[in-house]
C-alpha cells in the first residue's frame, strides 16, 4: 500500500521475515517464562536495526522514522515484549544521547548501542511524578567534579540490560521544570542500583525496573549535553519521537489481532458454516481492518513529518492515541471472535489484550495525549 | 572468483493460485518472492565472494516487478544486477529462458554460475542445466556442499537415498538444494546500499534477439491448458464392528476406489 520507497518496502520484507522466523516462534513461551529477548536484540544489532532511524553521519543506518515505524510494527506484530524492548531502547534510550549528547558522549556510547553490545534506558517517571513528569523529585547536587544524585525512578524499561541510563533530576529546585537536568548514569556507578520488583499484566518478557540513587556519583562529563536546566525541554522532545514508536506498536498489535481473528474466523465452523460467513463477524473484521489501516496512516504521517523536519508533536500524539486504543479494541474483538477459546492461553489473543493495555499508559496516557492534542488546538 | 547467480521471481509459497477468464494463472495481488532455492544460490555466491574476493552478479528474466527480487539480492550482498524485462518474453519456456540468459551473460565474467535446483512454480529444473549446455560448460545439480580450490570444485549432491561427491572443473553451473546453507537476511545497511549498485536492464532487442525468438512465439514447448487440482472430496467413515468394518473397507478399496 501507499508510496513506500523501494528501500522501505525492502526493509519491511526483511523485518517481516526476521520477525516471523526468529521472533514469533518464542513469543508465547517468553510470555510465560518472562525470559528477556536479549539474543534477539543482538541479532537486530547485527542486522543494523538498532541504528535504523539515526543518520549515517552518526553511525546509524539512516533509514528514517518511517522505516523505524515499520520495523517496530513488524517486530511487535510477532512479539510485543520484544517490540517494546526495541522501541524503548531506540526511542527512549538512544535518542537522548543522539539528540543532545556532546561529540564525546556520542562517540563513547552510540557505536556500542547501534551494535547491541548493551541497551540504553530513559529514567523519567518517579513514584510521585508520572503524567506530571515535570514534578521530578530526584535531586542532583553540585560537587567538585560532578554531581551527587539522590532519589528513585519507577517503571523504567530495559535498565537491567542498559550500559547507560539517561536520568532526569532537579539541579535547581527553585526553578521547577526549568531546573531539571538530564544525566548519563552508567551501569556500575557507585550509589546507583537497578531493581526488578514488578509483576506485570502483560509484556512479561520486557524488563521493567526501579532505579535507586543513593549518593550516586555522576562525573562532570556525564551531564547530557553541555547545558544544565534544559532537561524538561529535552525530555518533551524525546517523548514526541517515542510516541511514534508506541503508535507503531499499536499498529503491530492491532494487525496481529486482526491476523489471528481472520484466520480463526475462516476455520471455525458453527451452524455448518465458517464464522467468516456470518455478517456480524464480517463487520467486526472489516471494522478492525479499517482501524488498523487508519492507525498506520496516522503513525506514518507523524513519522513522515519528523523525517521532513516539520513539526510533528500533534501528529505523534494523534497517532499514538488512535493506534493504542485501536490495539486494545482489536484485541478485545479478536477474543470475542474466538469465543471461549479466545479466553484461553492456548490462543495468542488474550496475550494481545494484556500487552496492548500498556500502550494506553506508557509514554503519556491516552488522557495526556488528549491534553497534548487539545493544547495544540489552542485550548488553554 | 566471479560468480553469477540466476534467480527467478516466483509466487509466495502461501499464495492462492487462481485462474483468470482466459484460463491463465492470475498474478494480480499476489505477493512475489525470490524462488526459495535461488536464495541458497545467492547466499552461496556471496560466501564465495567473501572468501575469495571477486564479484557476484545476479541475473533474472521476469515481469514488471523483477527488479524487486534483484534488489533484494543486492541488499543481501550481491554486487551487480542484470534484469531482462520485456513483455515479449512472456510465455518463454526453459529452452528460450536458457538462450536469453546465455546472451545476457556474454559480457559478464564468471567462474561459477549458481541457481536453485528447481523453481517452485513451474518445477521443471531445466533452465540451469540448459544454460550450461548453451555455454558449453559442465553442471552439477542439487548440491548440498561446495568447496572450491583453484579451478576445481568439490561438491556433494543430494541423490536418492544418499550423497554423491563430484569433482568438477570450473567454470561450471551448480544448482542449490535446500541445506546448502542458511540464507542471510539483508541488513539495513545492505538495503540502503543496494540502490547505489550497478543495475542494468535489457530488452530482448538489446540482447540481439527478435520477438519471434522468445515468449510463446519462440518456445519449443506449447502450453495447452492449465487446470487446478480437483478439490478434495470429503472423507468417508466406515461404521460398525471392527471385523465387519475391515471387510467393508477392503470391499470399498477393491470395488469402488479400485486401488487394490
Ligand atoms: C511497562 C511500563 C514501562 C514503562 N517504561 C518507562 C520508561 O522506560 N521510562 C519512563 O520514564 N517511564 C516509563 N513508564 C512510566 C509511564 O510513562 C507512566 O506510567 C505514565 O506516564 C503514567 O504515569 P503514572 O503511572 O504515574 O500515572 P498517573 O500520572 O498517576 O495517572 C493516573 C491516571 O490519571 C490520569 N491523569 C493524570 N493526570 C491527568 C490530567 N492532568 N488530566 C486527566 N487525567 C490525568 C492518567 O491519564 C491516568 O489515567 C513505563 C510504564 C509501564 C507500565
Amino acid at each position: 500500500m501507499l508510496d513506500l520507497t523501494p528501500e522501505q518496502q525492502a526493509l519491511r520484507e526483511m523485518v517481516h521475515s526476521f520477525a516471523q522466523d526468529v521472533v514469533a516462534p518464542g513469543a508465547a513461551e517468553r510470555d510465560k517464562t518472562g525470559e528477556f529477548p536479549l539474543a534477539i536484540m543482538k541479532q537486530m544489532g547485527e542486522l543494523g536495526l538498532l541504528g535504523l532511524p539515526f543518520s549515517e553521519d552518526e553511525g546509524g543506518t539512516g533509514g528514517g522514522y518511517v522505516s523505524y515505524a515499520i520495523a517496530v510494527e513488524e517486530i511487535t506484530r510477532a512479539c510485543a515484549s520484544t517490540g517494546i524492548t526495541y522501541a524503548a531502547n531506540l526511542s527512549l534510550g538512544i535518542s537522548p544521547i543522539y539528540l543532545f549528547g556532546t561529540k564525546e558522549q556520542k562517540a563513547k556510547y552510540l557505536p556500542h548501542l547501534f551494535q547491541g553490545d548493551y541497551l540504553a534506558s530513559f529514567g523519567l517517571t518517579e513514584p510521585e511524578a508520572g503524567s506530571d513528569a515535570g514534578g521530578t523529585r530526584t535531586r542532583a547536587r553540585r560537587t567538585e567534579g560532578g554531581w551527587i544524585l539522590n532519589g528513585s525512578k519507577c517503571f523504567i524499561t530495559n535498565a537491567s540490560y542498559a550500559g547507560v541510563v539517561t536520568t532526569t533530576a532537579l539541579t535547581d529546585p527553585e526553578k521547577k521544570t526549568k531546573g531539571i537536568s538530564a544525566f548519563l548514569v552508567e551501569q556500575g556507578t557507585p550509589g546507583f542500583s537497578v531493581n526488578t520488583p514488578y509483576d506485570k499484566l502483560g509484556l512479561s518478557a520486557s524488563n521493567t525496573t526501579e532505579l535507586v540513587f543513593e549518593d550516586a556519583q555522576i562525573p562532570e562529563e556525564n551531564l547530557l549535553g553541555t547545558k544544565e536546566n534544559v532537561g524538561f525541554k529535552q525530555f518533551l522532545e524525546v517523548l514526541d519521537g517515542g510516541r511514534i514508536s508506541i503508535g507503531a506498536m499499536g499498529v503491530g498489535l492491532a494487525q496481529a489481532a486482526l491476523d489471528a481473528a481472520l484466520k480463526y474466523a475462516k476455520e471455525r465452523k458453527q451452524f455448518g458454516k465458517t464464522l467468516s460467513s456470518f455478517q456480524a463477524i464480517q463487520f467486526k473484521l472489516a471494522d478492525m481492518a479499517t482501524q488498523v489501516q487508519l492507525s498506520r496512516l496516522a503513525v506514518w504521517n507523524a513519522a513522515r513529518l519528523k523525517d521532513a523536519h516539520k513539526p510533528f508533536s500533534q501528529a505523534a500524539a494523534i497517532g499514538k492515541l488512535h493506534a493504542s486504543e485501536t490495539a486494545v479494541k482489536c484485541a478485545l474483538e479478536a477474543i470475542q471472535i474466538h469465543g471461549g477459546y479466545g479466553y484461553m492461553k492456548d490462543y495468542p489473543v488474550e496475550r494481545y489484550l494484556r500487552d496492548a493495555k500498556l500502550l494506553e499508559i506508557g509514554e503519556g496516557t491516552s488522557e495526556i495525549q488528549r491534553l497534548v492534542i487539545a493544547r495544540s488546538l489552542g485550548c488553554a | 572468483m566471479n560468480v553469477v547467480v540466476c534467480l527467478k521471481q516466483t509466487f509466495d509459497t502461501e499464495a492462492k493460485i487462481v485462474l483468470d477468464a482466459q484460463g491463465k494463472v492470475d498474478a494480480n495481488g499476489v505477493n512475489l518472492i525470490i524462488n526459495p532455492y535461488d536464495e541458497y544460490a545467492i547466499e552461496e555466491g556471496i560466501r564465495l565472494k567473501e572468501k575469495f574476493g571477486g564479484e557476484v552478479t545476479v541475473v533474472s528474466m521476469g515481469g514488471a516487478k523483477v527488479a524487486e527480487a534483484l534488489r533484494t539480492a543486492l541488499a543481501m550482498g550481491a554486487d551487480k544486477a542484470i534484469a531482462i524485462q520485456d513483455p515479449a518474453s512472456y510465455g518463454s519456456d526453459e529452452y528460450v529462458t536458457a538462450q536469453v540468459l546465455a546472451k545476457a551473460l556474454k559480457e559478464v565474467p564468471f567462474d561459477v554460475i549458481l541457481s536453485g535446483r528447481i523453481a517452485i512454480d513451474d518445477g521443471s529444473s531445466q533452465v540451469a542445466v540448459r544454460l550450461a549446455e548453451q555455454l558449453g560448460i559442465p553442471s552439477v545439480t542439487s548440491i548440498m556442499t561446495l568447496s572450491v580450490e583453484g579451478n576445481k570444485a568439490v561438491v556433494t549432491r543430494d541423490i536418492d537415498g544418499g550423497m554423491e561427491t563430484v569433482e568438477i572443473t570450473l567454470p561450471a553451473v551448480l544448482t542449490a538444494q535446500k541445506g546448502l546453507n542458511e540464507p542471510r537476511y539483508p541488513s539495513v545497511a545492505g538495503i540502503m546500499k543496494a540502490k547505489k549498485k550497478e543495475f542494468k536492464t535489457f530488452t530482448l532487442k538489446d540482447l540481439g534477439m527478435d520477438h519471434g525468438d522468445a515468449g510463446f512465439a519462440g518456445a519449443k514447448m506449447k502450453l495447452d491448458s492449465i487446470s487446478l487440482p480437483a478439490p478434495r472430496q470429503a472423507g468417508r467413515v466406515i461404521q460398525g464392528e471392527p471385523v465387519q468394518a475391515v471387510s467393508e473397507l477392503v470391499r470399498v478399496l477393491m470395488d469402488e476406489a479400485k486401488v487394490i
